[in-house]
């Protein structure tokens, strides 16, 4: 799906992440962890192109990314779900056009009931005719995990999607990710939530990368 | 040819009303206005360079052709030498290729002629005045210098006034001011490209996060870019239609031009050149299209 291979990235400063080999394999189920500022964010724009590596290489089905033109990245998006940190919507527009988007800008036509059990399940059915800058920043990271599932695709990639939730809802996510995962999605998840990490890895075999000295690394099974 | 083709539809697929793509981009208030309000002065200004453009079109063709065609010879003599020297002239011209008639103009004309300036009662036969002959040019003309030549040889008094000296400057003023108009649409067209051009950057510039959220999401260039251009060209297109409008109303309401019209009042469209100011909007549209085209594709590429 996608694949690093001796990466490394900086902004102009130092170096950030040095030296990144790593397979994201279809299907598998990895959480990125490592203090603030370690780079996890930097990692996952990598993964969706929105940043290119400084060298070395990322390669985003089965191409390398320096080889993608605009629109190839564009078309490539429509295969990866991103939850940003930051998350943005489209503030003049409800929330249930928002979710929709990946769809709309594919050209393909929602199923309105699709539509209505996805906000439901991430408790937002009621807020579906809501305008983004009223919702709070919880409701704003369910929308946003809601928006990058909505086109079903091959990868989710989530930076710290439960942030800003309650445990209960927190858990009501990762089963939504979960249950992409067993229909085949590879997902990754930022995060700095152990307890999060422990729940998931009762549900699947979750695999934890952790980011510590520029270096992303599989992290044993202590965590 | 495919080309032209493949540009046209994708003008057209960008025109066709797609509500989901165009509420991508949220109504703004002044950018809109700013694009509206310049198609419509810059079009509502390009009907008036139209208009002198035409008209003093017409008016360097008119002079020409007119004055071209006539020529008087104004003959000088002692009175009693008068009628000889007139019948020479006049036998003269009959032989002299490439003028098609010629007649020395009556008592009661000249004193028509001069009842402007001296009243009617003017006693035309005891005034030394040079009697004036009218000739119209035949197709092809005559040879101006010739005659000139044969004139001065059988009738001294005789002076050839071909009207050349006062024509040539009239038409090439004419003719020049057909070209200023001719350039101030350019002008007119390229401030217009240019305003666009600025209010659609501040209007892309505005709106990042939209260009960010639509990238993310995965949205090609053409489709953000579409969202843009459609609503710009609509709103040069309305702007446009309203001021192509109102400086025809402004055109139909300037005093009717009559056969004296001067030229102020021979400003204005006949016949066909009515249908031309209809041209101006989907030109601006074109404009407006070509304008933000550029600017979007230029600044989504900007932002990466
Ligand atoms: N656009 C940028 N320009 C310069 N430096 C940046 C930029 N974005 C991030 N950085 C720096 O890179 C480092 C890593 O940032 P990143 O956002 O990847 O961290 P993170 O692991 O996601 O942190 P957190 O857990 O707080 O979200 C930080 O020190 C940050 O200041
Ligand atoms: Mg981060």
């Amino acid at each position: 799906m996608i694949s690093f291979e001796n990466v490394a990235y900086n902004y102009g400063g130092g170096e950030l992440l040095s030296e990144v080999s790593l397979r994201l394999a279809p299907g598998s189920f990895h959480f990125l962890t490592g203090p603030s500022g370690s780079g996890k964010t930097t990692f996952l724009k990598l993964a969706y192109a929105e940043l290119l590596p400084t060298s070395g290489h990322v390669t985003l089905f089965d191409r390398e990314v320096r080889t993608l033109s605009r629109d190839d990245i564009a078309h490539s998006r429509r295969r990866i779900g991103v939850v940003h940190q930051d998350v943005q919507f489209l503030d003049h527009l409800p929330l249930a056009t928002n979710v929709q988007l990946p769809l709309s800008v594919s050209g393909r036509s929602s199923d309105p009931r699709d539509l209505a059990d996805l906000l439901g399940w991430v408790g937002l059915g009621h807020l579906s005719d809501a305008l983004p800058p009223s919702l709070s920043g919880g409701e704003r990271q369910r929308a946003a995990l809601a928006r990058a599932v909505i086109m079903g695709p091959d990868v989710v990639l989530a930076d710290e999607p439960t942030g800003n939730v309650d445990w209960e809802m927190s858990l009501r996510l990762l089963k939504l990710l979960v249950e992409l995962n067993k229909m085949g999605k590879t997902i990754v998840v930022a995060t700095h939530d152990l307890n999060l990490i422990r729940q998931a890895k009762s549900q699947v075999a979750a695999r934890v990368l952790r980011i510590s000295r520029r270096r992303v690394q599989l992290a044993g099974a202590d965590l | 040819m495919n080309r032209l083709q493949e540009a046209f539809q994708q003008i057209v697929s960008y025109l066709t009303p797609d509500r989901q793509a165009d509420r991508v981009v949220p109504p703004s208030g002044h950018t809109a206005w700013l694009t509206t309000f310049t198609a419509g002065a810059m079009t509502f200004l390009c009907v008036f360079a139209l208009a002198l453009s035409l008209a003093s079109g017409r008016l360097a063709s008119r002079w020409s052709d007119a004055l071209a065609r006539t020529a008087t010879i104004r003959l000088a003599a002692p009175p009693d030498q008068m009628q000889a020297q007139t019948d020479a002239v006049l036998a003269l011209l009959a032989t002299t290729p490439g003028v098609a008639t010629a007649r020395a103009l009556s008592d009661d004309e000249q004193r028509a002629l001069l009842a402007p300036w001296f009243g009617p009662d003017l006693p035309v036969d005891a005034l030394p005045l040079p009697r004036l002959i009218e000739l119209v040019e035949g197709d092809p003309g005559y040879d101006g210098e010739g005659l000139r030549q044969r004139l001065a040889a059988e009738a001294p008094g005789a002076v050839l006034d071909d009207h050349t000296r006062w024509r040539r400057p009239l038409a090439e003023a004419a003719g020049r001011l057909r070209l200023l108009g001719w350039l101030s649409i350019l002008l007119i067209g390229t401030t217009m490209g240019a305003m666009i051009t600025l209010a659609a950057n501040a209007s892309l510039a505005a709106n990042a996060q939209v260009i960010r959220v639509l990238r993310l999401v995965g949205a090609v260039d053409n489709y953000i870019a579409g969202a843009f251009v459609r609503r710009f060209t609509l709103r040069a297109l309305a702007g446009a239609a309203a001021g192509a409008l109102a400086g025809m109303i402004c055109v139909a309401l300037l005093p009717r031009a009559d056969a004296a019209g001067g030229f102020l009042t021979g400003l204005g469209f006949t016949g066909f050149g009515w249908l031309l100011p209809f041209l101006l909007p989907p030109l601006a549209g074109v404009v407006a299209f070509a304008a933000t085209q550029r600017a979007a594709l230029q600044k989504l590429r900007e932002l990466q």
